[in-house]
């Protein structure tokens, strides 16, 4: 084992310099989104097996059957499957959690919002953002597709900072232990039922996102892209793969 | 090399051992002071206990579930499932439950049943909360009934007790989903100012369909804790025998 590390090592000192210097992703940031990737998964799946047992959506405290729904998604009602999605949902979400505040504080201490999220100030315009989304219209590739541009940053951010917590509060809004210790979180909210409503709508902005992050990651590249994501190297300048 | 691998190996081995040290007496802590479900084991339980222990910490003030006013009363309050259909329980509901009693019993000193009679000759007391279906859907509601720690004060519960088990009338017409053979609480949970033997629903006896005679109201739980047609209490220090049903057993999430 320690004579494979060394060689690795030696490896990683004899790759050229430009590579040497090139971005990598973060041990803590690599560890975590795979985390995320397969918990986010879970929640999804077991997500959506609770809410086909009651596919409506109310607003303010309450709603049922027998009252006006805000939306009736056309799927049959099948009871049962919210019994047994409900445990797994609520382990996925301990493991999101739990990885998602080792990212937060694992991010802070290496400075990867900092370097890598916050939009630099001079992309930080109407022009700036509006460049980057008419070179993707225009299928225009990107100098460095390795550094992440300002479009990128502002979404990864509000995914991060709005969406996540977004989800969490809604979430725990529904718990009638959290919200007797905290009746606010449902209350500013307009109640059991709008949280509920909003923590649809935060899973589906959170499906919205990942099918643009897929598409993105396709056109750029998937298998160099998804190892730079595994191993933090990314390819050496000029090579294809 | 080799030192460097014992050292390495010895390096693991005690950070293992740390580990597994500090996760024993992590878990022996959290047993002592009432953080561990009964249905902790397995990969689910991992959740569970993670769950009921950070709630059980955050509500250890006996936290108050919020209430409405009589204005937020629902029209409609759906049930899962209709009352039981056999001749016994017909027959109770027939002639207004005279004959039915509720027995008390296990970790008590002393053993009872009462009547419906004597559980309204306790003081009685109304709290208007929201009902959700772990499905989805809810509905607000005003419960009357006898406080469960009143009635397990008249039975003198012993203080060696950690659960209270509750059994029903057996209720073939409920769907097989959500039937509960039967369920415990935990003492937080049964001690608890807004945990009720609810008599009344909106200022009327129970209806059958909402678990007449009596049915557990727990206000920080999911409906399907809210046990319906108790027939039977027992006080228990057991963490094994828990619930005869399906579904996970803390109901707080």
């Amino acid at each position: 084992m320690p004579g494979l590390a060394l060689r690795y090592e030696a490896a990683i000192g004899a790759l050229p310099d430009q590579t040497a210097a090139a971005p990598r992703r973060l041990l803590v940031v690599r560890i975590t989104h795979w985390i995320a990737v397969l918990s986010v998964l879970a929640l999804l799946v077991t997500g959506a097996g609770i809410l086909i047992s009651h596919p409506r959506l109310y607003w303010g405290e309450t709603g049922n059957i027998g009252t006006e729904s805000l939306i009736d998604l056309p799927i049959p009602f099948i009871i049962g499957p919210s019994v047994w999605n409900r445990p797994f949902h609520f382990l996925a979400a301990w493991v999101l959690v739990l990885a998602g505040l080792a990212y937060v504080v694992g991010g802070c201490v290496t400075r990867h919002f900092r370097e890598n999220l916050l939009p630099v100030r001079t992309d930080l315009s109407w022009r700036g953002i509006a460049g980057v989304i008419s070179d993707h219209l225009r299928w225009k590739r990107a100098d460095d597709p390795w550094t992440y541009n300002v479009v990128q940053r502002l979404t990864y951010l509000a995914v991060v900072f709005v969406l996540f917590p977004g989800i969490i509060w809604t979430g725990l809004a529904m718990s009638f232990g959290v919200t007797s210790v905290f009746p606010v979180l449902a209350t500013a909210l307009g109640g059991h039922q709008s949280a509920r409503t909003l923590h649809f709508v935060f899973a589906g902005l959170l499906v919205l996102f990942l099918i643009v992050h897929m598409a993105m990651l396709c056109l750029v590249g998937f298998a160099s892209h998804v190892r730079a994501m595994i191993t933090g190297y990314i390819p050496p300048e000029g090579s294809t793969r | 090399m080799s030192g460097l691998l014992t050292r390495r190996a010895l390096v693991t081995a005690g950070i293992t051992a740390a580990g597994a040290s500090g996760v024993a007496a992590a878990g022996y802590f959290a047993d002592r002071y009432g953080l561990i479900p009964p249905d902790h084991d397995g990969l689910v339980g991992i959740g569970e206990t993670l769950t009921y222990g950070s709630q059980r910490l955050l509500t250890s003030h006996e936290s108050l579930m919020r209430e409405f006013a009589r204005s937020a009363i629902s029209k409609s309050a759906p049930v899962n499932g209709p009352a039981p259909r056999d001749e016994a329980y017909r027959s109770l509901l027939a002639d207004g439950f005279k004959d039915w009693r509720l027995k008390v019993e296990g970790l008590v000193g002393r053993p009872a049943s009462f009547s419906l009679e004597e559980l309204r000759a306790f003081p009685a007391e109304s709290h208007i909360l929201l009902h959700a279906c772990e499905e989805g859907w809810s509905y607000i509601a005003e419960w009357t009934g006898v406080r469960l720690s009143h009635v397990l004060d008249a039975v003198d519960a012993r203080p060696e007790a950690r659960y209270v088990a509750f059994i029903p009338f057996a209720n073939p017409s409920q769907s097989g989903v959500v039937r509960v053979l039967w369920d415990t609480i935990d003492m937080a949970d049964a001690l608890h100012p807004q945990t009720l033997l609810a008599y009344a629903m909106n200022g009327e006896p129970l209806p059958a369909d909402h678990g007449a005679p009596i049915r557990l109201r727990l206000a920080r739980h999911l409906g399907y804790k809210n046990t319906k047609y108790l027939s039977q209490m027992i006080v228990t220090d057991r963490r094994d025998y828990y619930r005869k049903g399906r579904g996970t057993w803390y109901g707080g999430i």
